[in-house]
């Protein structure tokens, strides 16, 4: 396939040559990179997309250091079952994806928004931008929303997204993951990412992925199979704890949060 | 205490436009409320090209510099005023939210949070109006001239708040990092 080291600069780059950079800047990791680089040239995309100038120290000020709030007036409690969006069922894997958010010092994030999307079974998603030659299902838009409990904790019930193809070089495939969108207590705890299932062969050849070169980090992107969640005869349950950063909560200002 | 570690983020990706968006979420308040201003703007990238496939969010204190706890931003009613609101780029890379004019003490400025393909990790920046300035704000006169100059908004000839971001180049946002961050 294409494997010529003398094709034309602006071709796609092989597999090789991307897993060669990879392998490259995961050498030159060093302990303390918690989050994705985000100047990260195997993922194309970044490559004109991030600041190259420090970010700049700020104490949160004012909107900063609260989160927005969301309630039961915004979400109703049905969009956290993808499976019964239209009239009839998705086709693929049935399962819960459930979990807790949770601030740096373990306190929950209660009642706060999570949202979700996701590829279909197939490896498609709604989206007209996608391409990919995988069938859509008429069943399944693969978007939900819900709100964490008192105990912080989220569920979902969904059909496992299947990876699909991208066009950052040639033949690359994400490995199959579920968007997350997720607020905390303060706004500078927002955060997006992507919740991946364990033992996907595709981890080590995917860029966004190895943004993360901390393999401690990039480990807790990943969901547990877990079978105490599991329904019999109806659906496999895995198990996903967000934990945000950049809170400034104490217990001192949330003496309501001693109660539970 | 217990420290616990962070999870990750992951770019928001190409395919977020069917998800997160809804109807009238870049509406903080009706565009004939009283006060109604726009803050609007293009999201450039390194090579100054505009980019199309990029979410913003923005969250604010109210008129008299209070900041709103109250829901109802997903389901707008048209009175509650929520502080928070979302907005993604157009074709040409443009946003526009239809908020009031942050109030408060010291210099106000609307927060916000950028997301985008390609960007491998959410990126905070602030929004000053433009009479802010060095002696208004500690943070504000920590920065250079040139870096403080780009965190506040510039007011246009309809009266809306213009606030361009560039991701990358010359013209660079500061972006900002909070204690507590990893």
């Amino acid at each position: 396939m294409s494997t010529s080291p003398a094709s034309p600069a602006n071709a796609p780059a092989s597999q090789r040559t991307i897993s060669a950079e990879i392998e490259q800047l995961r050498a030159a990791w060093t302990d303390g990179d918690a989050q994705p680089l985000i100047d990260y040239p195997p993922y194309r995309s970044s490559v004109l997309r991030h600041p190259t100038k420090a970010l700049h120290p700020a104490d949160p000020e004012g909107a900063e250091l609260v989160a927005p709030v969301f309630g039961h007036s915004d979400v109703d409690p049905l969009e956290a079952d993808l499976t019964i969006q239209d009239r009839g069922e998705p086709i693929g894997e049935r399962m819960l994806v459930t979990g807790r958010v949770l601030d740096g010092e373990g306190r929950p994030v209660r009642h706060q928004l999570v949202e979700i999307w996701q590829a279909n079974a197939a490896g498609r998603y709604v989206h007209q931008r996608d391409q990919h030659h995988a069938p859509l299902d008429p069943h399944f838009t693969g978007t939900g929303r819900c709100l964490t409990d008192a105990d912080g904790v989220y569920r979902f019930v969904t059909i496992k997204p299947g990876p699909y193809p991208w066009r950052n070089h040639h033949n690359a495939w994400r490995p199959a993951h579920i968007h997350f969108s997720l607020f905390g207590t303060d706004f500078t705890q927002r955060l997006i990412t992507q919740m991946y299932f364990p033992g996907d062969p595709l981890f080590d050849l995917d860029p966004i992925y190895q943004s993360i070169t901390d393999p401690a980090a990039r480990d807790r992107l990943l969901a547990t199979y877990d079978h105490d969640l599991s329904e019999h005869e109806w659906q496999l349950g895995y198990r996903w704890d967000i934990v945000l950063t950049g809170g400034h909560s104490t217990p001192m200002e949330h003496p309501e949060e001693h109660d539970a | 205490m217990p420290e616990l570690d962070p999870t990750p983020g992951q770019t928001i990706g190409p395919f977020f436009a069917y998800a997160l968006p809804y109807d009238r979420d870049y509406e903080l308040v009706r565009p004939t409320t009283t006060g109604a201003v726009r803050l609007h703007g293009t999201v450039y990238d390194g090579a100054g090209s505009p980019v199309p496939d990029a979410l913003l969010e923005i969250r604010q204190a109210d008129g008299a510099g209070a900041v709103p706890t109250v829901e109802g931003s997903i389901r707008r009613d048209g009175t509650a005023f929520t502080g928070w609101g979302r907005c993604q780029t157009d074709s040409a890379g443009r946003y526009s939210f239809t908020t009031i004019a942050p109030g408060g003490d010291s210099a106000p400025f609307v927060a916000v949070v950028v997301f985008a393909r390609g960007l491998l990790h959410r990126l905070f920046t602030r929004a000053y109006l433009p009479e802010a300035s060095a002696s208004s704000s500690p943070f504000l006169a920590s920065l250079e001239p040139r870096i403080r100059e780009r965190l506040i908004a510039v007011r246009d000839d309809d009266g809306g708040l213009l606030f361009d971001i560039h991701l990358q180049g010359e013209l660079e946002t500061p972006f900002l990092t909070f204690p507590g961050e990893a």
